[in-house]
């Protein structure tokens, strides 16, 4: 399958990840998406990974082109969990806080 | 003797010293005998040195004490001059000095103690700045002279402070000394830049070899400087308002000495001035205008110090005149006979004055002769000496300037002897209005009128001898042969400057006599005229019109300078305050702030505290990132 | 450790930081007060002492350099040479002066006014005694820092803001400097701040001309020239007395020293090319100031005023590069000081009395307090240079100086002299002189103790005045050595 399919799809979660960021107040909706963005970055990195390494075969037998990839999504995948984790304890105190999750409260620092 | 010149500017030094630290502690009878006696010890040293430099073998010597400057090529010490002019100078402020000192103890017995003393400390101090004037061997030291003496002729001028017209009167002639100081100061830096020195002899050396562009600066400068000092024009209005101060403050400062210093510079400076023939021809119109003109303005004024002072300009103006056409030493004459008449007859206003309690106005005065014998008698004489009477003094001083002003030019003599009838006019009008016909003031003062004490007629009768006998050393050539005394004593000084001698006449003796004879008896007519037309004065409520309302306004001198120079000054000062200072330069100072501050609140409108608008921004940044990355410079 | 104090530049420095420090720590309001006095007295003592050492045999007495910023190529260097002397001197007498005049003043938090105080004049020294542009940049805010909070902490209503626009002025100056001492320090062959390794860095004339004017603004603020000036009559108004008699008497003459010390050796040639610009500053400022003198009504605003018109004098002087008038500035940096103190110990003396400082208002003092009245006249005086009075010989020797350079720069400039004698004798006129009003007229004459402190101003007036050769000699060498290096390139 030609690379231009993955790139298609991590485009489009992309941009999905990216409205939704701009458009929704619901916190808990807007990390989602973000998680959606972080996915398909993901899904990209593979995707060329694996077109390196493909591409690296060719030449040479023992290559371990395109493996850096698959590491930035291991990194990345850990940088989200932890997001997730914070992200999280901070919606939560939020909401202990506000009684609500909606980011439009979150105005303070202007003040 | 002369190594000991430094007593003669240090007695007073120590009287203004002790006068004024003790004002409070001191008795008056202490502060009299310490104010008196400094000037007199001063004189009898500065007399002992006239002797030394009136006998044969002297040689001028300069005296040097310390380095007053020294730095680098430049170097400024603190010196004495000590050769004929300067000491002729020193008997002259000494002696005249001592007297009106004495004059003053009585004058000023009103005063409370610690003003009494006060009043002695700044005179001491005038005699002693003065002095250092006379004294100094190089034109720095001059300058500290020079400066002195505006500052004590300040102090004096204000010594009343309680009263603000006073107070404006004192401040006047500072600043108007001060602008001339500018120009004399301009001069000796001129010196320094071209010369090296402010040495006299470095000076008068060097000066040959400098360019005419150099010296006529220099000598105009200076000018500017004796202007300011010697109320000449356009510098003179302070003068008349100067009589503010006490009278025999009037009498020592404003016409015996201080006003002179302008004269003794210029006669001092004669090898430069002798160099720059345009300067001289500017002195000589200066002072011929500034005669005049004094004379036209003393003809109406109506107070007695008023009437004394515009004559004292005008006199000043011949001085100039004579040295102009380089009759220095007529000039230095005409200081000398004049500090006697000028003086005594300060004193004897000063005595008028007293006697009437403190009224000036000679309209309310009149008839004094029989109650003031002594203030009357001298008065008249030194009259009969300003007018220019033979034997009298004046008439050998001012001829001396006439007959030089008649060999430079005609026109000069003319408008001399013109000036020399005018003052012959006022001169008798003051006279007649105060001592001649009926007492016109109220009966009270009539009733207090008498004769001053001894410490005040005493000066007058010395002032007196000194004004009628005092022109005898100077007799012209054609009247006496070899007794000109003062010209062959001050010859060494003016000696480069005139190789040939001054009066070197050009004129037949019959014509030079024809012509002083010519003038004497017109004098005498215009006297005869003021005295007849005085003496009956009756007192008039009408006020004066057209040209005598003029004169009697001084010509609104005061006012044009007010008009074009006073106020556009504030008004500029105001502007440039309020609107450059304020709006202009601190409101750039102020706009670069204020324009941050609006930035910045403009700024913060960004930071909406949407978290979505932050996004928002952070993907247009992004993506206008790529595309700037992809379109840059393909 | 020891090492630190056995010369004289360490223990000028030193002596002020600790009895700042000690300054700070003390509670009592009364002991504070002794201590600062105590502090700067021997301050002065060791300056004293110190001027009885000029010779070049005692190098190792006024001349140190500590490690300090090895890596950076910076060491802990003073000197103490002659100019250095005659500021220093005027630093350490002033201090006492300044604390003995305000004496009767009382401070909210005293120890942290009089402990600011002593920090200001170890700045001031440390400034005056650097010998590398690090420390001298060091210093320099050093100086500046106490004296905004000085200035910010105590004094009139609008002080936040006067203090405010002092700091940033100055500061923005400083930051000039700053990127100007880095360029240098780049350019120079061993990588050093050292005073002779910046003198011995060669510049081409482009490099001259920029650095010349980050220089040279930095400098213009701290003096200041017009029109750099306006945050100077603010802060004078708005400080209490102390602050305004060290801003004045002292911190101004930062800027003149450093012109000579810093930038006319630096950049010979961009002070050559740029001279008459500088110049005509200096005297259109001149004009500018006395002018606005004459109208001002308040007694601080005035002096601040005939402050800026004479600095503007002193820095056209700089620039004449002439020997003489060179001299003049030196000695008229002291005499100008010790004048400007007197007055406005003056100043403070009316206003501790009668609550006012509008010349308008008041009237008569002289009847009063005759005193009092001539002081002020004899300290007036020598600030419009009379002869014989201190601010006479500089005045003479700058003019001389500004004359040679340019006759008309000098007649222009010398119609400030007769401006000065107007709005000098003003304020005596409408203080002073006149009748008294329902103001002054509870006034009372002095106490002896200002008698003494005006006393010993008068004295230094007439000292200077009198006899100023023994000034002359201290800093000739500083002259020439300054000149010869502008003449060699």
């Amino acid at each position: 399958m030609p690379v231009n399919y993955y790139i298609f799809l991590s485009v489009a979660l992309f941009c999905i990840g990216i409205a939704g960021v701009l458009t929704r107040r619901n916190a808990i909706v807007i990390f989602m998406c973000i998680e959606l963005m972080l996915n398909a970055v993901n899904i990209l990195l593979v995707a060329f990974s694996k077109m390196h390494h493909l591409a690296g075969l060719a030449a040479d037998a023992g290559s371990r082109a395109g493996s850096e990839g698959q590491m930035f999504v291991f990194f990345i995948m850990v940088v989200a969990a932890a997001e997730v984790t914070v992200g999280l304890a901070i919606i939560v105190m939020m909401y202990r806080n506000i009684h609500s999750v909606d980011i439009n409260f979150l105005n303070r620092l202007k003040h | 003797m002369s190594k000991l010149i430094y007593l003669v500017p240090l007695f007073p030094l120590i009287g203004f010293l002790v006068n004024g630290l003790g004002r409070k502690a001191l008795s008056r009878s202490i502060v009299s005998i310490v104010g008196v006696g400094s000037v007199l010890a001063s004189f009898v040293v500065s007399l002992l040195i006239f002797l030394e430099v009136k006998s044969p073998g002297f040689t001028p010597q300069v005296i040097t004490f310390f380095d007053f400057i020294k730095t680098g090529k430049l170097q400024i010490p603190f010196a004495f001059q000590v050769d004929q002019l300067s000491s002729l100078f020193l008997l002259i402020i000494t002696g005249v000095g001592t007297l009106i000192h004495l004059y003053s103890t009585a004058y000023m017995d009103e005063e409370t103690a610690p003003d009494f003393a006060r009043y002695f400390a700044y005179l001491n101090l005038f005699i002693f700045s003065m002095l250092l004037l006379v004294l100094g061997a190089n034109y720095v030291i001059m300058f500290i002279g020079w400066e002195g003496v505006g500052l004590c002729s300040y102090l004096l001028i204000g010594f009343w402070f309680k009263n603000d017209a006073y107070n404006d009167a004192a401040k006047k002639a500072f600043v108007m000394n001060r602008i001339g100081d500018l120009g004399f100061l301009l001069a000796v830096f001129w010196m320094i830049a071209r010369f090296g020195s402010t040495n006299f002899a470095d000076v008068f050396a060097q000066a040959p070899g400098a360019s005419a562009a150099v010296l006529t600066g220099i000598t105009l400068l200076l000018f500017v400087g004796a202007t300011g000092k010697s109320a000449q024009i356009p510098l003179f209005t302070w003068l008349p308002d100067a009589m503010a101060g006490p009278t025999p403050v009037s009498a020592l400062i404003h016409a015996a000495t201080m006003v002179t210093a302008g004269i003794y510079m210029i006669a001092r400076s004669n090898v430069l001035y002798n160099l720059a023939p345009i300067t001289q021809n500017i002195v000589a119109v200066i002072g011929l205008a500034t005669a005049l003109f004094a004379a036209t303005i003393a003809l109406k004024q109506n107070d007695i110090k008023k009437v004394l002072a515009y004559s004292t300009v005008s006199q000043l103006g011949y001085m100039f005149l004579g040295l102009g056409v380089g009759a220095y030493t007529g000039a230095i004459f005409h200081v000398m006979t004049h500090a006697f008449f000028k003086a005594l007859l300060f004193l004897g206003a000063g005595s008028v004055i007293h006697a009437m309690h403190h009224e000036q106005d000679i309209r309310n005065m009149g008839g004094l002769k029989k109650y003031m014998p002594v203030t009357h008698i001298t008065f008249l004489l030194a009259c009969l000496a300003i007018a220019g009477i033979p034997p009298f003094s004046g008439f050998f001083s001012k001829d001396e300037i006439l007959t030089a002003a008649l060999l430079k030019s005609p026109v000069y003599y003319v408008f001399g002897v013109i000036g020399a009838l005018m003052t012959a006019f006022y001169m008798f009008r003051l006279y007649a209005l105060t001592f001649q016909g009926k007492f016109r003031g109220t009966h009270e003062q009539e009733h207090h009128l008498h004769e001053s004490p001894k410490a005040m007629t005493i000066p007058l009768i010395v002032l007196a001898i000194l004004s009628v006998a005092g022109g005898l050393i100077g007799i012209p050539e054609v009247l006496m042969k070899d007794a000109h005394r003062l010209q062959s004593f001050l010859a060494p000084v003016f000696a480069e400057s005139q190789p040939g001698g001054e009066t070197v006449s050009h004129l037949s003796h019959s014509t030079e006599l024809i012509l002083m004879f010519g003038v004497v008896a017109i004098i005498l007519i215009v006297i005869v005229l003021a005295w007849r037309k005085f003496s009956n004065y009756t007192k008039t409520t009408e006020t004066s019109t057209g040209f005598s309302s003029i004169l009697e306004n001084k010509w609104y001198v005061d006012e044009v300078y007010d008009a074009i120079i006073s106020k556009p000054l504030r008004s500029f000062s105001k502007f440039l305050n309020n609107v450059v200072e304020r709006l202009a330069i601190d409101g750039l100072v102020n706009g670069v702030g204020k324009a941050v501050q609006y930035g910045s609140r403009q700024l913060r409108l960004i930071q909406s505290g949407q978290v979505g608008s932050y996004i928002l921004i952070m993907v247009v940044a992004t993506v206008l990132f790529f595309i700037i990355q992809l379109f840059w410079k393909s | 450790m020891l090492s630190a104090f056995d010369n004289f530049p360490a223990l000028l420095i030193w002596l002020p930081l600790i009895g700042g420090v000690i300054a700070f720590l003390l509670k009592n309001e009364g002991s504070v007060k002794t201590w600062a006095l105590f502090s700067s007295i021997m301050t002065l003592i060791v300056m004293g002492v110190s001027l009885m050492y000029t010779e070049p045999k005692d190098y190792l007495l006024n001349q140190v350099s500590y490690i300090w910023l090895k890596d950076l190529g910076s060491s802990f260097g003073l000197m103490l040479d002659g100019m250095s002397r005659i500021l220093c001197l005027l630093t350490a007498i002033s201090f006492p002066l300044i604390f003995a005049a305000t004496w009767n003043t009382h401070y909210k938090t005293p120890n942290a006014f009089y402990g600011l105080m002593l920090l200001t004049q170890c700045g001031l020294m440390g400034v005056f005694l650097a010998t590398d542009a690090l420390v001298f940049y060091f210093f320099w805010e050093l100086a500046l820092i106490p004296v905004y909070f000085l200035a910010s902490r105590w004094g009139g209503e609008k002080r936040i803001q006067a203090a405010f626009k002092f700091f940033i002025y100055t500061f923005a100056g400083s930051l000039l400097l700053l990127i100007g001492i880095l360029y240098i320090y780049l350019k120079t062959p061993n990588q050093s701040f050292s005073l002779v390794s910046f003198y011995n860095t060669t510049l081409t004339i482009q490099e001259q001309g920029w650095l010349f004017w980050l220089f040279f603004i930095a400098f213009a603020i701290k003096m200041p020239v017009f029109p750099f000036h306006t945050w100077q009559p603010d802060a004078y108004e708005q400080s209490t007395s102390a602050v305004t008699m060290v801003l004045s008497g002292i911190m101004v003459k930062m800027g003149v020293f450093a012109l000579i010390r810093w930038l006319i050796p630096l950049f010979p040639d961009a002070v050559k090319s740029y001279d008459n610009i500088v110049i005509g500053l200096a005297v259109v400022g001149m004009i500018y100031a006395s002018c606005i003198a004459m109208v001002q009504d308040d007694l601080k605003r005035l002096v601040a005023y005939s402050s800026i018109a004479h600095i503007g004098l002193m820095c056209a002087a700089v620039f004449t590069l002439d020997h003489e008038a060179m001299q003049g500035v030196m000695v008229q940096m002291f005499s100008h000081g010790i004048n400007i103190i007197g007055l406005w110990i003056v100043v403070e003396l009316i206003e501790q009395q009668t609550g006012v400082r509008k010349i308008s208002e008041l009237g008569g003092v002289a009847q009063k307090a005759p005193i009092l009245a001539i002081m002020l006249v004899i300290i007036a005086l020598a600030n419009v240079a009379l002869p014989l009075t201190n601010a006479f010989v500089g005045e003479f020797l700058m003019f001389s100086g500004l004359f040679r350079f340019n006759i008309w720069y000098a007649a222009v400039a010398g119609l400030s002299i007769i401006l000065s004698a107007v709005y000098t004798l003003n304020m005596i006129k409408n203080v002073f002189y006149g009748n008294t009003n329902t103001l002054t007229e509870t006034f009372r004459e002095i106490t002896v103790n200002q008698r003494v402190i005006l006393a010993v101003i008068v004295v230094l007036v007439f000292m200077v005045g009198v006899y100023p050769g023994p000034m002359f000699q201290l800093v000739e060498q500083t002259t020439d050595v300054i000149l010869k290096r502008i003449s060699a390139k």
